[in-house]
């Protein structure tokens, strides 16, 4: 049960984040060069991201042991949950500039250039392309991780459908705003998720080796607990550093966070 | 024909060494050794259980801290 809820949670944070810069992307493109072929790129990209979870995910829970399966999703898991806390740490503490999802929509928009009235009704290969590469690469690693709690708990669907959920609240709340989404504290969540995955990497890494966790799943709340105090620690202390260098410019559109990407 | 699926296998290369390794490759290094460990202790519950997550807090820590450093050298060094 409580495996289900931090799963759902980790999945829709996760969702959450990606899908906000991947609609300021969208944004950007549809601002620019039309909306018709900045939604048919993000809706190619979504079809393709939904047929990867189907195509990967259901053959690895039918025909990979659980046991070697876990141990890989962990190893997976755990790389990508320190990745993310190390950046939410450096993040906020200073030492990094946070996504600054304004000035990357200012950058798209500006890289991108204006399309004529005309245009905008038409299908725009460059549109078409920036939307759907900005999905697809924000996208790749929600399904990474739908992939991976999903199979080692035999709970694909319940995972994909979280993840469907947050891509739906996003695109709803940017359609009713009609502008990027820069007062998401993505850090945060950022951070939340990132001990979430984190804890269920050396949760499952653990299990998949054989290792009995005292009170099964009881054990991921004690970890996602000892990993936040671990995240809260350390940007204690890193604020605590004197002399703290300037942070470098946001990221720019396109690029890609986590280990690839956000 | 040949030549696209070179492409295609290099682009896939390319993205599990990013996502795998990337800068950090210190957590990479981590988790594989955390891999082994688990296998090695295994029986022995309570090492276990204390290991791996002090492993995993002691990584990010110190990854985090290598991250401060590293950008105070090279400040233009985009992550």
């Amino acid at each position: 049960m409580s495996a289900t809820v931090v799963l759902v949670l980790a999945v829709f944070g996760a969702s959450c984040v990606e899908s906000v810069e991947a609609l300021t992307i969208v944004l950007a493109a549809g601002t620019t060069r039309g909306w018709r072929s900045a939604l048919e790129g993000m809706a190619a990209a979504l079809v393709l991201l939904a047929v990867l979870v189907g195509a990967v995910g259901v053959p690895l829970i039918h025909y990979v042991p659980i046991d070697a399966l876990r141990v890989v999703v962990g190893a997976l898991l755990a790389v990508l949950g320190l990745s993310w806390l190390r950046k939410a740490i450096l993040r906020a503490s200073g030492h990094m500039a946070k996504h600054d999802e304004d000035a990357i929509f200012a950058k798209t928009t500006a890289s991108l250039g204006a399309a004529t009235n005309g245009r905008a009704r038409q299908r725009d290969g460059v549109g078409f392309t920036v939307a759907f590469k900005g999905v697809l690469l924000e996208g790749m690693e929600v399904v990474l991780i739908v992939i991976s709690l999903g199979a080692s708990q035999h709970k694909l669907g319940t995972a994909a459908a979280a993840a469907a959920a947050a891509v739906v609240l996003v695109s709803l709340v940017g359609l009713l705003v009609s502008r990027q989404l820069s007062e998401v504290p993505e850090n945060t969540i950022k951070t939340v998720v990132g001990v979430m995955l984190t804890s269920f990497g050396v949760f499952w890494l653990g299990e998949g080796a054989g290792v009995r966790w005292p009170g099964s799943d009881l054990a991921i709340p004690v970890l996602i607990g000892l990993f936040a105090l671990v995240s809260a620690a350390g940007v204690a202390a890193m604020r605590s550093l004197a002399s703290v260098a300037p942070a470098e410019p946001a990221s720019v559109p396109g690029e890609t966070e986590g280990q690839p990407a956000s | 024909m040949r030549r696209a699926i070179g492409r295609g296998v290099k682009v896939f290369g390319h993205f599990w060494w990013d996502f795998l390794v990337g800068d950090t490759p210190e957590l990479f290094a981590a988790v594989l050794a955390m891999i082994g460990i688990a296998f090695l202790l295994r029986h022995e519950r309570m090492a276990a259980v204390v290991t791996l997550p002090v492993l995993a807090a002691v990584v990010l820590l110190g990854s985090t801290w290598r991250g401060r450093t590293r950008r105070r050298k090279e400040p233009a060094a985009g992550e």
